[in-house]
């Protein structure tokens, strides 16, 4: 049964939290928003105004481009993260406690890391002076050692290796808590391992690696360090360059304009797969 | 030769022995119950057979044939678990079709054998329902037909009623026994529930501990369990110890009482069920098979009446029905007789 609150103690339970987010989501966002509008001073910051000139700015091909790179670079991570941490959480769910207990300590211990140190661990470790393709000279697969960084590449795997402890430790539960009878059944009935994990385990928890689809996606929509530590310009994302008009470049409002741009994508691709999720279950 | 055969099977989880060396033969055709209470080591007898735990020792033999070493997707046992697992993700017909679609069977033949099996588990038209829609029972009989689906040699079920209510639960070991009888299908099952092993099964093998104590038909397992433990769990039961007096007779605390396959010498101990006692008004004349004792409480059920006696300082619990009911009441001096059918030799646990 439930209970509608109706006095005012029944409502201020709920008071604390509604003004944290207030204060530190629903005010900054709206500033945010406000200045997107607001006029850029040459020399100076920006002042009150109600313009589109910002948002006009960035509907070119240029923009456009970076948009949909940027896009793409936070699926392919969100894919890439989910396609390695899902086995491998899976397997990690079948462990004795204990090595579960070491493994997401260490996962943890990686997430402190700050996505500075990440970056400039894996270009060092990507260089050509001391990074692993000596190690791949010193085992005759490569000729001479050579610079893996920047590259394409080399932004994937900095951004795989930042998301990948946030997909486990989200996966974690959802697979711990799945009936391992269902798999046992699936076995019984004819299929190998491998066959078992794709058609029981993965549909089973299709709702679980959708959610986390998104938050990867979302999570890596928004880095951008890693893309200037470890890509070239070409590889920069909107993130890098919202930084940019706004540190650098001090034009505000345009990196406002740009921010809302990029929450609104970000928001509308979060709500269209949840609603062909929703789809999906209904059906 | 043909049907299940263990030959000293022994489990092992680290230090925990969970199956002692066992040794079983199960005939083709047969219905076999695995009864006995939890943690006896029933449902890891059964994972076995499965080849969801492998044996620490020993082989288990199928027709003859060695499959102890044989994974489990590939011995095509159809399984019944207790929580049923039915995929979650899949609608009721796509669940039975899973067996046979993986190994590539038409389409058009998943339908029509989804449909003889919905038929034969008497859930007709639902293979369009998506699991999460069914009630207990039927996902119970969901979980059944998938489990047939293949027509396996072995059908093994792991307390597969204990979530039903306790109507629905005397329904289905009929239904099942039933099915099991039509099929013909060499069928195990666990439980804890002597009921449901006296309903169901052919053969009643009853475990504790890790160890078989008797496999016999249940009404032999009833009439003539083989030690202490087996009386007492299956049914109720008076326990008598006493000392061979002469041929054929026991002296027991308060008299004499007659067996048959009494050893030459010793100490030993007897079931007597309550129901074969019986109970005369006044005390008796100490003649062998009769002891003198003092009502202590009656509880009158209607369709039966249990009265609580002390007989030289024991329990004994006797039943009787209304229309043999002996006109007696707490405290009265009465004579109790042991039939010497009745009393059943133990041997040691």
């Amino acid at each position: 049964m439930k209970i509608k609150p109706r006095t005012f103690s029944d409502y201020a339970t709920i008071g604390f939290p509604a003004g944290m987010l207030m204060v530190f989501f629903v005010i900054p966002f709206g500033i945010m928003i406000a200045v997107s509008f607001f006029q850029r001073v040459q020399g100076a910051f920006y002042e009150p105004a109600f313009v589109f000139d910002n948002y006009a700015r960035f509907l070119t091909s240029f923009f456009g481009g970076i948009l949909g790179f940027s896009i793409g670079l936070a699926a392919l991570v969100a894919v890439v993260s989910v396609l390695l941490a899902f086995p491998f959480t899976y397997i990690l769910t079948r462990m004795t406690r204990r090595t579960q207990v070491v493994w997401l300590v260490f996962l943890l211990s990686v997430l402190s890391l700050s996505e500075v140190l990440i970056g400039f661990g894996w270009s060092t470790l990507l260089s050509r002076t001391a990074g692993i393709s000596n190690l791949l000279v010193a085992l005759g697969v490569l000729d001479k050692p050579m610079s893996l960084s920047p590259s394409f590449g080399a932004v994937m795997t900095g951004m795989v290796y930042q998301t990948f402890p946030y997909t486990v430790l989200v996966l974690f539960p959802a697979l711990s808590r799945l009936d391992p009878s269902l798999v046992e059944v699936a076995r019984t009935l004819g299929s190998g391992p491998v066959r078992s994990f794709l058609n029981v385990v993965v549909p089973a928890l299709r709702n679980s690696i959708v959610s986390t689809l998104i938050m990867v996606f979302v999570f890596a929509l928004g880095c951008y360090l890693l893309p200037q530590l470890l890509g070239k310009p070409s590889h920069w994302t909107l993130s890098v360059l919202i930084t940019d008009q706004a540190i650098y470049q001090s034009n505000m409002p345009f990196a406002a304009a740009m921010a809302v741009f990029l929450v609104l994508v970000s928001l509308s691709l979060v709500a269209i797969s949840l609603l062909y999720g929703k789809k999906e279950n209904a059906a | 030769m043909s049907g299940l055969v263990f030959e000293s099977i022994v489990k092992k989880f680290g230090e925990f022995t969970a199956v002692h060396e066992t040794s079983l033969t199960i005939p083709q055709g047969k219905f076999v119950c695995l009864l006995g209470p939890s943690g006896c080591g029933k449902t890891t007898l059964l994972r076995m057979i499965a080849g969801l735990e492998a044996a620490t020792a020993g082989r288990i033999l199928l027709d003859g044939d060695d499959v102890t070493r044989i994974p489990t997707h590939k011995r095509d046992f159809g399984m019944v678990f207790q929580n049923l697992a039915l995929f979650p993700h899949l609608t009721v017909g796509e669940n039975i079709a899973y067996p046979l679609r993986i190994r590539g069977v038409s389409k058009s033949d998943c339908l029509a054998a989804v449909k003889r099996l919905l038929d034969l588990v008497q859930l007709p038209d639902m293979a369009g329902r998506p699991v999460s829609k069914l009630s207990g029972g039927q996902k119970q009989r969901v979980a059944i037909a998938r489990a047939l689906a293949l027509e396996p040699k072995l059908f093994l079920l792991d307390e597969p009623l204990s979530a039903l209510d306790a109507k629905l639960r005397e329904s289905m070991q009929i239904e099942l026994k039933q099915l099991q009888q039509k099929l013909g299908i060499t069928t195990i099952v666990v439980t804890h529930d002597q009921r449901e092993a006296m309903t169901m099964a052919d053969l009643v093998v009853v475990m504790s501990q890790g160890k078989v104590h008797q496999v016999a038909p249940p009404v032999e397992i009833y009439r003539k369990p083989k030690d202490a433990f087996v009386a007492d769990f299956i049914g109720s039961t008076n326990l008598i110890s006493g000392r061979i007096s002469g041929s054929g007779k026991l002296a027991v605390p308060g008299g004499t009482l007659l067996a048959d396959d009494l050893p030459a010498t010793g100490d030993v101990t007897l079931s007597v069920r309550p129901e074969n006692i019986r109970v005369t008004a006044g005390s008796g004349d100490n003649t062998p098979g009769c002891l003198a004792g003092e009502v202590s409480y009656i509880r009158d059920l209607g369709a039966s009446i249990e009265m609580y006696l002390s007989v030289a300082g024991q329990q004994i619990t006797a039943i009787t029905t209304p229309s043999d009911r002996p006109d007696i009441a707490a405290g009265d001096a009465v004579s109790v007789h042991f039939p010497k059918d009745a009393c059943v030799v133990l041997g040691d646990a």
